[in-house]
Parts: C-alpha cells; sequence; structure tokens
C-alpha cells in the first residue's frame, strides 16, 4: 500500500517538466566523463566534467561579471530585432510593393556569414558594446522578421472584411484582428531569435571585444585552457535557458488563449 | 417568446437618434426604403483580361423580408454580398440602401459566413461586442443587447467561455448575434450553415426564421441548398452560372409561421421542383 503511494509519487515527480531534461543532461554527463575514462582522452583534448565543474566554481566571480556584458549585448540585439523585425514584417505582409523591393533583398542578406562582417562593426563602432549589439541584432533580426509575416499573412481575408464592413479603420481592424492573430507566430519567431541573439553577441565578442564571455572563450583557446572554455560554453547555454525561459513565460502572459496554451487554461478554469 | 418585444425594446434604447431617423426614412416611398440595386454589375481585372462576374442585376429588397439568393457555385453570389455592404466597389450601377448611394463600408450590414470567424482571443460575449468596438458605440449602452441576443440564440451561461468551446452550431449562432448587436438595416449570410452537418443545419434553419420574426429584421441569405431557401425565404432570387444574372424571382406562398413540417407540403414540393429546373436546363447540377 505505502509502496503504491510511493511510487506514484516518484512517478508524479517524473512529470515534472524540468526534471527529465536533467535526468537527460545528467546522463550525457557521465556518458562524457565514462567515455574520457574508457578511451583515455588526454585532458588538453577534452577535460573532464569535473574539470569543468572546479573551474566554474573557482572562477565563478570572474565569469559572473563577465557574463553581464554578453548578456547586455544579446538583450540589446534582441530587443532591436523585436523593435525593427515586427514592424518591417507589418510593411512586407501589408503591401505587395513593400514585399517584391524588401523581401528578397532580406533574404539575400541572410546569406552573407555573420562572422565574415563582424570585423566590419569593430572597424565602424569601435570595441565598445554597440557592435556586439549589432552582431546580436543581425542574427536575431531575421527569424522575428519571417515569423512575423507568416503571422500577419495568415489572417482570414473574410475576417478582415467583416471588420471593416462594421466601419472600423485601419488602424482599429489591424489591433483587434491582425496582431493579436499574428502573435503566435511571431512568439515562435522571438524565442528562435533570443537563441540566435546570444550567438550574435558571441560572435561579436571574438571578432573584437575585451570583455564577455566570447571574449573568455577565444583567450581560453589561445593558452589550450580546456577547462575554462567548456565552462564559458555552459554559462553561455545556461544564458539561452534562460532568455528562451523568459520569452516563453511572456508568451503564456500575452497569448494565454491559443491551442499550445490550452492545457494551462483548463487547468485554470 | 419573452425575447421578442424585450429584444426590440433593447434595440430602440440602443440606437436612439441615429435609428428614429431611420424610421422615418423606411415610411418615405417605397422606392427610397429597403435596398435597392440598380443595373448592378461587377467585373474583375485580372492579367488575363476581364473576367465578368456579374451581369447587370435590378431588384429591391424590402424592409424586413427574408430574401434568399440561390445559385450555383462561382455565380458572384459572395461579390453580390460584399458590394451590398460596401467592401467592394461595383464596376457599374448603383446601390442604394434607405436611398443613399453605397460607396463605403456603411456598417449598416451584419455579416455572417460559412465560417463563424470568432476571434480566438475574445470571449463569447466581447466576439458578440466586436461591432461596438469597431463603430465606436458606448459599450454599456449595447451590453444588455448582446446578453438579449445570446439568450435569444440558446447561449446564455456561455457568455465568458472562449471560442473553441463552444461547438459548430453554438458558434454560428453566436456569429449571427455578432451579426445584429448594433441593430444593422440587414443581416447579410454567406451560406452561414454549409459547415454544418444536416441535423444541426435543419435545426438552425428552423431557428433563423425564429429569428428573423421576433427582430423583423432584414435578411440577405445566400445559399446552394434549393430546399433551404424555400423553407427559409419570403422571395428566392435564382441566379444563373457565371457570370450570374437573375434567372428568376419566386414569391414563396408558405406564410411566415413555417415549421419543418412546411416541406412535405405540395407548394414546397412545386416550388423547388421549378427552382430545380433552372439548373437542370443550365446543367449546373447533375
Amino acid at each position: 500500500m505505502s509502496e503504491r503511494i510511493g511510487s506514484s509519487r516518484a512517478a508524479r515527480a517524473l512529470n515534472a517538466a524540468w526534471l527529465r531534461p536533467v535526468l537527460f543532461l545528467v546522463m550525457i554527463v557521465v556518458a562524457w566523463d565514462l567515455s574520457i575514462r574508457i578511451f583515455h582522452i588526454p585532458a588538453y583534448q577534452v577535460p573532464s566534467p569535473l574539470d569543468v565543474v572546479v573551474v566554474l566554481w573557482q572562477s565563478w566571480p570572474e565569469l559572473l561579471s563577465q557574463t553581464w556584458p554578453t548578456t547586455y549585448a544579446t538583450v540589446g540585439g534582441f530587443l532591436l530585432s523585436v523593435v525593427f523585425g515586427v514592424p518591417i514584417a507589418m510593411l512586407i505582409a501589408g503591401s505587395r510593393t513593400v514585399e517584391s523591393y524588401v523581401y528578397p533583398l532580406l533574404v539575400f542578406s541572410q546569406s552573407i556569414p555573420k562572422v565574415a562582417i563582424a570585423p566590419l562593426f569593430v572597424v565602424w563602432f569601435g570595441f565598445g558594446l554597440l557592435p556586439k549589439v549589432i552582431s546580436a541584432f543581425l542574427l536575431g533580426f531575421f527569424p522575428v522578421v519571417v515569423s512575423a509575416v507568416q503571422g500577419f499573412k495568415s489572417v482570414d481575408p473574410d475576417m478582415v472584411d467583416l471588420a471593416r464592413a462594421m466601419q472600423g479603420n485601419r488602424l482599429q481592424v489591424f489591433l483587434a484582428v491582425n496582431l493579436p492573430h499574428a502573435l503566435p507566430a511571431i512568439f515562435s519567431g522571438l524565442k528562435v531569435s533570443v537563441t540566435l541573439a546570444v550567438v550574435g553577441a558571441v560572435v561579436g565578442e571574438f571578432v573584437g571585444s575585451n570583455s564577455g564571455i566570447g571574449y573568455v572563450l577565444q583567450r581560453s583557446i589561445g593558452t589550450f585552457d580546456l577547462p575554462t572554455m567548456f565552462a564559458a560554453l555552459v554559462i553561455l547555454a545556461l544564458l539561452g535557458v534562460v532568455l528562451f525561459w523568459i520569452v516563453d513565460r511572456i508568451e503564456r502572459l500575452v497569448i494565454p488563449w491559443h491551442a499550445s496554451q490550452r492545457d494551462n487554461l483548463i487547468i485554470a478554469a | 417568446m419573452k425575447g421578442g418585444p424585450a429584444l426590440s425594446i433593447a434595440a430602440n434604447n440602443g440606437a436612439g437618434a441615429r435609428d428614429s431617423h431611420l424610421r422615418v426614412v423606411s415610411e418615405a416611398p417605397a422606392h427610397t426604403s429597403g435596398i435597392r440595386l440598380s443595373g448592378v454589375s461587377k467585373t474583375y481585372r485580372s492579367r488575363d483580361g476581364d473576367v465578368p462576374s456579374l451581369r447587370p442585376l435590378d431588384f429591391q429588397i424590402n424592409d424586413g423580408e427574408f430574401f434568399v439568393v440561390v445559385g450555383p457555385s462561382g455565380c458572384g453570389k459572395s461579390t453580390l454580398l460584399k458590394m451590398i455592404s460596401g467592401l467592394l466597389p461595383p464596376s457599374t450601377g448603383e446601390i442604394l440602401v434607405d436611398g443613399e448611394k453605397v460607396t463605403k463600408p456603411h456598417g449598416n450590414a451584419g455579416i455572417v459566413f460559412q465560417n463563424a470567424l470568432l476571434l480566438p482571443w475574445r470571449t463569447v460575449l466581447s466576439n458578440v461586442m466586436l461591432p461596438i468596438d469597431m463603430k465606436r458605440l458606448p459599450r454599456a449602452e449595447y451590453l444588455p443587447r448582446a446578453k438579449k441576443l445570446l439568450e435569444m440564440v440558446g447561449l446564455a451561461g456561455f457568455e465568458n467561455k472562449l471560442p473553441w468551446q463552444l461547438s459548430g452550431g453554438m458558434q454560428q449562432r453566436a456569429s449571427i448575434c455578432r451579426a445584429l448587436v448594433h441593430d444593422p438595416k440587414i443581416m447579410m449570410m454567406d451560406e452561414p450553415f454549409g459547415a454544418l452537418d444536416a441535423m444541426t443545419r435543419e435545426r438552425m434553419n428552423y431557428e433563423l426564421r425564429r429569428i428573423q420574426r421576433e427582430t423583423g429584421k432584414t435578411i440577405l441569405l445566400i445559399t446552394h441548398s434549393i430546399p433551404e431557401a424555400v423553407f427559409l425565404a419570403d422571395r428566392v432570387l435564382v441566379m444563373t452560372e457565371r457570370p450570374g444574372s437573375i434567372a428568376a424571382i419566386y414569391d414563396v406562398p408558405l406564410g411566415h409561421d413555417r415549421s419543418l413540417d412546411v416541406m412535405t407540403s405540395p407548394a414546397f414540393a412545386d416550388l423547388v421542383q421549378r427552382i430545380r429546373k433552372h439548373f437542370f436546363t443550365q446543367g449546373a447540377l447533375d
């Protein structure tokens, strides 16, 4: 009897959303450690998990202070992607002319590797925060535009007609129909964008910066300090996860009505 | 029928001075009231040249009439609806609503499409109130009317549900309330029950006649179904294939109070047969 209750409690704990990825992560770390031991991989090629944890523990204050510049650059670039991406998507979806002029060029510009042009930003904007922000913006921008265009375009034209027939002006119809309809698509773009913005910020730090996790990465590669490098990677991954989670929370607040959020709603009701 | 008189009182309160103005106009000679189309045609321009959608049409929909347009698909029925609501300008001719020429959306029409098209982020009540928001009318004044309408269509208690929590038939009822909430002159319905199953459809037809009787609204309904057209209509307009034109207009001599039993009467069968012949001779229905 008590055993059954115990097992059902364990099953419930296993159902917690955060537990499964953590379990999986533990399995990966164990596999990592085991393969180093079994295949005798030297520490200068792949550090052991323990070495990484030790570095994380010992140089935590330094790593934390380097995390902030990267976070600022990422968030700044991400916000710029939203501020520019959504209105541009509105224009593209709203006008055939704008679409025919802008969209192909936008796609074309995306084919240029950002890493290749990142040094240019250093030439133009120096070594401060700005080139990193721009680099993060350039990577985060495109997914926002693409998904928002798709969101704005998938509005049922009959629904727009309905609102127009009730004498709604363009702005009213947009706010009442088009924008809320596009929000789920916009948010899926934002989630992709925020993780890419992290990459963009690190690329910016690679090419010209003396602060940030990207800088730590580059320095540790230069000195073959692999544990530090892996610690930096762990921090970057955590940063991405946290930012993604924040966007996900905001999405739940903004579009609780959407099909992807419905199970929460039933629980709430 | 408690809903009937109470509803019309609410309508008068809600629309106020604007409505009394309409009443005066509707007492004027017959040619300035109702909805009048004279020489209205529509030709779409495309890259391959002009595509005629509607040949010039002349007809009148009287106030309080249940007017049904029946025709094969692609005969320009939906174009007709969009032109009357002012969403689409006619290529030739003019449309008069109460003697005033339609040039832009006039907000004096409520529209019901085949899909209920409720906004998924708004509650049922809030969806019904959409025209009030769009027209910037005072919300507080129309809220009781919206609730009355929901009660009339049997959706009392569902005001705060979200659309996906309702069945297809219930959603379509809500969209009928939305089309009526601002007390428009005419309710236009584009194959409103086409997406519903046959049994729900029959019930909705019966309900719709009741709603029309209770509200006294002018209704323009578009359908493929000949029995549906005859059951609902005071007058039926039969359209030809594309480019659409008027094949005939029939008065339906079945009286105002109709139960579903009317469908078995000889007069009903006779009219259905006569309308069907139009399509047989055209070869539109096999």
